[in-house]
This record gives C-alpha cells, structure tokens and sequence, in this order.
C-alpha cells in the first residue's frame, strides 16, 4: 500500500509525534516501501493458523493482592522533567 | 598494550583467584583501555570511578576468601540496562538525562555476582538497527578494517558499542540485548561470541524494551567459554518480568565437553539465498566439514516459512515498540518539550526527542495496529510467526542444532547500506526466525573474508537448550581456531 501525505499526518498525529513540514513526503516513501515489503505476507493462506502472541506457552503468574512496593516519592519524581510540591506538573488540561 | 586485557574472561578469573595479579590492576588496565579506544565511540558512559570502587570490594573479597563467580571481571554494560545512579540514555535523545533509581535485574545480577562495571556502551537508538548508525550519540567504529582500506566499518547493531568493546580489549565481556539478531550480528561483524538466550532465560526486567514478545538479554565475550560463564549469572527466574521463565539454570561451562558424537546438525536449504556471497557459503561449508570430522551428522533440513520472517518482524516488532515507546512523553521522565496544549508538548516532545529510525518504526506500528489494518498486518504477521514457530518444531523432531550463516555479508561501512531501510533491514535474514520462534542461538567467529574481515557462524538449539547450542559452538570455536585480532585493538 502506497501511503500518501495526508494518511502520515494522521498516523504522526496517532503516534503524537510531530513531523516537520518537508519531511512528509520523504516519509511517505519510506513508510510506503516497508509496508509493500511486509506485504509479502499475502502471499501466504493462514485461513485455520493460530496467531502466535507469545513464544512459550505460558499463564501469567499469580500473587497475593498485597502492596510490594511504594512510598519513594522522591525516587518516581527524580527524573521529572518539571515537579512541584510531589506531584508532576504539565500545562493547564482542565479549562 | 597490557597482556592483562588480552586475557580471556576465564583466564582472568582464575589468574584473581591465584593472585597473580589483583582486581584492581586488572580493571586499571581496562579503564586505559577504555580511554585508549575512545575513537571507536563504543561507550556513552565510561565509569572509571565505578570501576576503581568496585574492584577494592573485590580485591577485599578475594584476600578474605569470599571471592563470587565473577570476583573482580571488568564488563560493559549496553546503555539499555537500567544502572542505578548512573545515566541511561538508550541511545536516544528523548531519555535527556536520565538518572535511572534502580538497577536491571540482569546487570544487577552481574554485580552481584562480583562483576566491576567500566561503562556503558553505544548502541542503536532503543535498539533499532544493525549498524549502530542511528544512536543520537555518534556511530560506533568496528575495530576491525579490510585490508589496505582505510575507510571506518559499521560494528553492526544494534549491540554495536558492546560488540566492539569486546573486540577493541576494553572489557572482557558484555551485555547485549536481541530482539532480531542484535547481539549475533554484532559478534559476527566485530569477530566475538554473542549468544541470545531462549525467549524468557533472562529477565526484562529494568531493561529498555522495544518488542517485549521479542527482546532477550545475553552476553558477548571473546570465547565461548566466557560466554557461557557470564550467561549462567544473567540467566535465572524474576518475578518482576511476567514472561520469565521458571527453570534452573544449568552450569553452561560444564556443557563445554568437545564432544558431539552422534549429533544431528540440521542444514537448512532455505538459508542458501540467492546472491549470497561465495565467502559466506564456503564458511557454511567449512562449518559442516568441521562438525561432521567431529563426529556430528549433518542433516538437509527445511524450513520453509523462512522468507517470511523478516515482513512478519518488521509488523510484529514496530507494533510492539509503537506501544512500549508511548512512555516517552516528556511528563515523568526524559526529555520536555514545551508546547500550548499537552497535547502539543507530547507531540513536540516526541517529535524532538526521536530519530528518523525510531519515528518510522512507532509510525509503521501505530499504522498496523490502527483500526481498520489490525487484521490485515499484526493479525497476520502473528499468524505467519505461528508458522516459523512450526518450521522449527518439525525440525527439531530430526536434527539437535542448526548450523547457519550469522549473517549474509562482512562488516560494511557507513553510507554503503543505509540509504533505503529495507537494505538494512536485509541484514538480520539469518538472525530474525530465531527470535520470532524464542529459540538460543549464538554466533561464533569462524573465519576471514578475503578482504581480512571477520565471519560468523551460528548455531541455534531448541527452546532452554543452551547446553547443546554451547557444546556445539565450542566444536566450531576449537575447528575454526579463529585467533585474528583486529588491528584496533587495545
């Protein structure tokens, strides 16, 4: 499948990352040359293939309903890029 | 240069144990080493002082008789293992400074275990790519260069920093991380020992994921041996990563018996591409003389879906990645860029912080998993690695190993590849199955290409059979009797 400029921009706006003006139809291409390369996959019938999630069957452990793990504020909020008062901080979402 | 880090990982730690030199003089050499390879660009991170702390504890444990298995070896760490207060950046801009709190299970099982850490290596941004050309800081020289060429060669990748840190005598082994051929390809390229493990040997846990159904931790290192010894402390169950497995880890050195008498090596048909280089088939072909004198069967075998795995990974691992990599906001951690809205700072964030690899990548997976392509892309591609999982079942009811290629060519330079990223992507053909399937599989430096390149094989075993993928790499290691060393090498 051919991707065209408008089809990137809603993916770019999906995936929340923005593309430069310009550099659209470069990306384009490119993305448009990876999906006709995937798409060898029709080639192949897999009408009664299950589909493969994981590589070792396997059930997801359970444990107790227990608290293992918290009260390191200091710790979560390290790497914050802005914090204030032990809380992240964003720009106003709420009007 | 010292002949202390040309010592192989063993040799090392049996000279500690000896005393014939102390943790301290070991790891000085290394961190020279270390400074001394500083062209490569192979660390983000060098820890100098780190190291120096690190082995006085060991030289204390040794003179006090509490000397660990790895008592005082210096390592490097892939810059995608969280380490505790010491910067992890993933190659990638959008982790800014990032200072993880905690260590990964698998680098902190290293220390523990008495490792002494010298820094962190380059790599492919979160580890997409096989030539380390798309890190944010710098790509990475391979040790090696062909013969009367002057030009520097790619390391491959994405485990490219830890490979060449390896090759260049600055450490004595590794971690990497695999999730279609990034530590195997990288060994080939740089001529050292790289093994991923079977899906769920090494925990997850505290390293940065791209296709978590995908990616496994396993080490590099300059013998087999010496893989196998830093795999036995990587290796082990973790609660903390849902899809660790619960088994015992075996003694993987004792596996090393030389012996594959009676062996059945599959052979597979599929393998042999069209346009694969003379040099790579003649290495394949050494590879199974050398197996079968040692006694090995060597058996035609098929696996037919083979063409499809390389178009199944590249849906299956951007549509894993699209997901893992939306943590990346600039909200909690990382980098910020500021925007109007938070919508706005997400996106421009975003759009900053990752490269032109890594953006196509969540693009491909944002667009497989959207409404409307989810069936057609990641529902087939899921479907089509049920298939490649199947190929390897069948084959594994005649054969005890598979003998490949590691990959189709030698180590390129910068530019010769990276125009179109299909072409680069063409690079783990040989690699990619084995992850999709969740098979161990490791590369093993068996020769030199005719312009003085090094080439590898790989050996890949059944699911938690590590033992047999070890005991027949060790056959090819002493049949190859690869002892080339790069002229880049400390």
């Amino acid at each position: 499948m051919s991707l065209d400029k408008a089809t990137v921009a809603r993916i770019a706006r999906l995936a929340r990352i923005k593309v430069p003006a310009g550099e659209e139809d470069a990306l384009a291409a490119d993305l448009s040359r990876i999906l006709a390369f995937v798409e060898q996959l029709n080639e192949l019938d897999c009408t009664d293939v299950p589909p493969m999630t994981s590589s070792e069957a396997m059930k997801l452990r359970r444990r107790a309903d227990e608290v293992t793990d918290g009260g390191i504020p200091e710790k979560v909020l390290a790497n914050a890029p802005e914090a204030r008062d032990g809380y992240f901080t964003v720009p106003k979402v709420v009007e | 240069m010292s002949a202390l880090t040309d010592l192989t990982l063993a040799e090392a730690r049996d000279g500690l144990k000896a005393k014939k030199f102390s943790a301290a003089e070991l790891t000085d050499a290394h961190v020279k080493a270390v400074e001394a390879a500083r062209p490569l660009n192979a660390y983000i991170t060098e820890t100098p002082e780190l190291a120096k702390k690190l082995a006085a504890e060991s030289d204390a444990r040794i003179a006090s008789g509490d000397a660990r298995a790895l008592e005082g070896v210096p390592l490097a760490i892939k810059d995608l293992f969280c380490t505790e207060n010491v910067r992890t950046t993933a190659a990638s801009k959008i982790l800014g400074n990032f200072i993880p709190q905690y260590e990964s299970t698998v680098s902190g099982k290293l220390l523990a275990a008495g490792a002494v850490s010298v820094g962190k290596t380059n790599l492919d941004e979160f580890a997409m790519g096989s030539s380390n050309a798309t890190s944010a800081f710098g790509a990475v020289a391979n040790p090696w260069k062909r013969k009367g060429d002057n030009r520097p060669l790619v390391p491959g990748g994405s485990s490219g920093g830890s490979a060449a840190a390896v090759a260049a005598r600055t450490c004595l082994g590794a971690t990497g991380t695999d999730t279609g051929g990034s530590i195997r390809q990288p060994a080939a390229f740089c001529g050292i020992v790289g093994i991923k493990p079977t899906y769920g040997r090494c925990s997850r846990w505290g390293i940065v994921a791209f296709a978590s159904s995908l990616d496994q931790a396993g080490p590099f290192a300059r013998t087999v041996r010496d893989t196998a010894i830093l795999l036995r402390e990587m290796a082990g169950f973790d609660a903390k990563d849902s899809t660790s497995v619960e088994k015992a880890v075996p003694d993987f050195e004792k596996a090393l018996t030389g012996d594959v008498r009676g062996l059945r090596i599959g052979i597979p048909k599929e393998y042999r591409m069209d346009g694969m280089s003379r040099e790579i088939e003649d290495l394949w072909a050494k590879g199974i003389a050398w197996l079968k004198d040692a006694g090995a069967t060597p058996v035609d075998i098929s696996l037919p879906h083979t063409k499809y795995a390389l178009p199944a990974y590249y849906i299956i691992a951007p549509a894993e990645a699209s997901s893992n990599l939306a943590r990346y906001d600039g909200i909690r951690y990382g980098l910020r860029v500021p925007g109007e809205s938070i919508d706005d700072l997400y996106e421009n964030t975003r759009g900053a912080g990752f490269g032109a690899e890594v953006r196509r990548r969540v693009m491909i997976g944002t667009y497989v998993l959207s409404a409307g392509y989810y069936d057609a892309y990641y529902l087939k591609a899921q479907k089509v690695r049920s298939l490649i999982a199947r190929d390897f079942e069948e084959a594994y009811k005649k054969v005890d190993a598979i003998l490949t290629p590691t990959a189709p060519s030698a180590a390129f330079a910068l530019g010769e590849k990276s125009d179109d990223p299909i072409t680069m992507y063409l690079n783990d053909v040989f690699t990619v199955s084995v992850n999709l399937a969740g098979l161990p599989g490791i590369s093993v430096p068996a020769g030199l290409s005719s312009d003085g390149l090094p080439l590898g094989l790989q050996v890949i075993g059944r699911p938690f059979d590590e033992e047999t993928v070890f005991r027949v790499a060790g056959v090819v290691e002493s049949q190859a009797k690869f002892t080339a060393k790069p002229d880049g090498a400390a």
